[in-house]
């Protein structure tokens, strides 16, 4: 039942108290995230159903999309800063040339997956979790629950599938345009040809790090559209409620990224 | 019907059911009125299992709903239709689409057979002309009429409404009164309804309960609840200019 009564809970006596009450909520959440995390996946089984393709598809087109424009920018530029500052370096041993390989590595092991990571916990995170969080407010989950449809099944699972594959997909088309951006950078401000810049980038970049980067992008969009969706249906009290929600999945996207980032780096090149 | 056994249930440190105990008779139209905040909606939900009581039981038949989980809490639940106080339309779906949900995904009825039930729907409670529309483009009447629609269109046996005539002008106020009788004259539902709008519920009401402080003070037909001896009530009454005269009416009587 993803319909929750309002809690109450006593105001606490003194610090100790109400630092052990915060860690106990933290494990609450954690465990609720988990738990409609596998209920999600347990519904996965039913994605080939009409409905459910169709709001897969729906959803692939909103939240990955409709995010191409302010990824496209945001990929553009990260390769072009990369460019900028690795080129003003390397030109002081006069091997600029090599920016191709520094922009491609960058972006392919981490700036790729962990910049449309962030994008997408800002514009589709923050949107998912006001989305839930406006219907649980306005008793549209508890009236899903009534008519005996599983908001799990019918909300997040579609979210879900639509997420893990959209995620890899712009990370993938992140890292393409933040090599475009790096080689207009290395030909327009460097002096490097684009040819040589290309077959710089290519020569040195390794299927590992395109198998790595993917793999946290799709992590990441697990991450992002489970916390959305938790932070979306423990929403209360409002509009209010509905900002809180909405602040705090964003928040925690941000956070369990670099967390999530890091720990698949050192599980793959440590 | 429906079985309130001592019932009691705290809410942010406030006892709001203390140990509530009714019955809803099958085919009745049974009101619980009450002033805001008195629990109304509350025990409603606890119809439902959408809340659980702290103590006591709630029984849906000879079935204890409060205890119930999974299935058996879902099939409890397929016996009702609920109108919550919004409507809780889906945004992104038609009021048609919103209609035909419950059939859609929990029926194995083909598409023509619940675009026709739909229609039907849509007809009785008079959106047949705004089935295309969305519920931002609807007023907060037709949003009760499609919510209504959509709580019946599985046949339940008991409707329970919350709040249908907040927030409207008389005149759609007594227009979803009047849907409310015809469901339990034409459709032969067994009806709960929540108000604060005493108008309304001795316009509807079979029986009309008044929730208060916490317990039920008064249950009677609308006859004896406006004669009614208790302070509470008459004092309820007085609240919302209605004495032991009138005015008052029956609706299509």
């Amino acid at each position: 039942m993803i319909t929750r009564e309002p809690e109450y809970f006593a105001p606490s006596l003194n610090r100790l108290g109400r630092i052990g009450r915060r860690v106990l909520f933290i494990l609450r959440d954690i465990g609720r995230a988990v738990m409609l995390l596998g209920s999600a996946l347990l519904g996965v089984r039913f994605v080939l159903r009409r409905r459910s393709r169709q709001e897969v598809v729906s959803q692939m087109f909103v939240y990955g999309i409709r995010s191409l424009g302010v990824i496209t920018v945001v990929a553009l530029f990260t390769g072009m800063v990369l460019a900028l500052q690795t080129g003003i370096e390397l030109r002081k041993f006069s091997q600029e040339v090599n920016i191709g390989t520094a922009v491609m590595v960058s972006m392919m092991r981490e700036m790729g997956p962990f910049m449309t990571g962030l994008i997408l916990a800002a514009c589709v995170g923050s949107a998912m979790a006001a989305q839930l969080g406006t219907m649980t407010v306005s008793e549209e989950i508890a009236a899903l629950e009534m008519m005996s449809i599983d908001p799990v099944r019918f909300l997040v699972m579609p979210r879900l599938v639509a997420m893990t594959i959209m995620t890899p997909l712009l990370a993938f088309y992140t890292c393409i345009m933040g090599v475009v951006g790096g080689g207009v950078v290395g030909m327009t401000q460097l002096g490097v040809s684009w040819t040589a810049y290309i077959e710089n980038a290519t020569r040195y970049a390794d299927l590992k790090d395109l198998y790595v980067g993917m793999l946290k992008a799709g992590l990441f969009g697990v991450i992002i559209t489970i916390v959305s969706c938790h932070e979306g249906f423990a929403a209360t009290e409002g509009a209010v409620g509905v900002g809180y929600a909405t602040r705090r999945a964003v928040i925690v996207c941000f956070l369990l990224i670099l967390v999530v980032g890091y720990f698949v780096t050192r599980m793959f090149y440590l | 019907m429906i079985r309130f056994d001592r019932v009691r249930k705290e809410l942010a440190g406030k006892t709001v059911l203390d140990g509530v105990s009714f019955e809803v008779r099958r085919g009745e139209t049974f009101v619980i009125a009450g002033p805001s905040g008195a629990g109304k909606s509350v025990t409603l939900k606890h119809m439902v299992r959408l809340m659980t009581p702290d103590d006591g039981q709630v029984f849906v038949g000879s079935e204890k709903i409060s205890n119930a989980t999974g299935e058996e809490l879902e099939r409890i639940r397929a016996k009702f239709g609920y109108l919550f106080q919004g409507g809780a339309l889906l945004g992104w779906l038609t009021v048609r689409e919103n209609v035909a949900l419950p059939l859609r995904e929990r029926t194995d009825l083909e598409d023509r057979a619940i675009a026709e039930r739909t229609d039907r729907m849509l007809r009785l409670v008079g959106l047949e002309e705004d089935g295309d529309k969305r519920p931002a483009e609807i007023s907060g009447g037709m949003k009760k009429r499609a919510g209504l629609a959509r709580a019946i269109v599985r046949d339940p046996e008991i409707v329970l409404y919350d709040e249908p005539t907040s927030g409207l002008d008389p005149v759609t106020a007594r227009r979803i009164d009047a849907l409310i009788s015809r469901m339990g004259r034409e459709l032969g539902v067994t009806s709960v309804v929540v108000t604060h709008d005493l108008q309304s519920a001795l316009s509807i009401g079979t029986r009309i309960a008044l929730l208060q402080d916490g317990g039920i003070v008064e249950v009677a037909d609308p006859q004896g609840f406006i004669r009614s001896p208790r302070r509470e009530v008459q004092d309820f009454l007085a609240s919302q200019f209605i004495t032991k005269k009138g005015p008052w009416e029956r609706n299509g009587q």
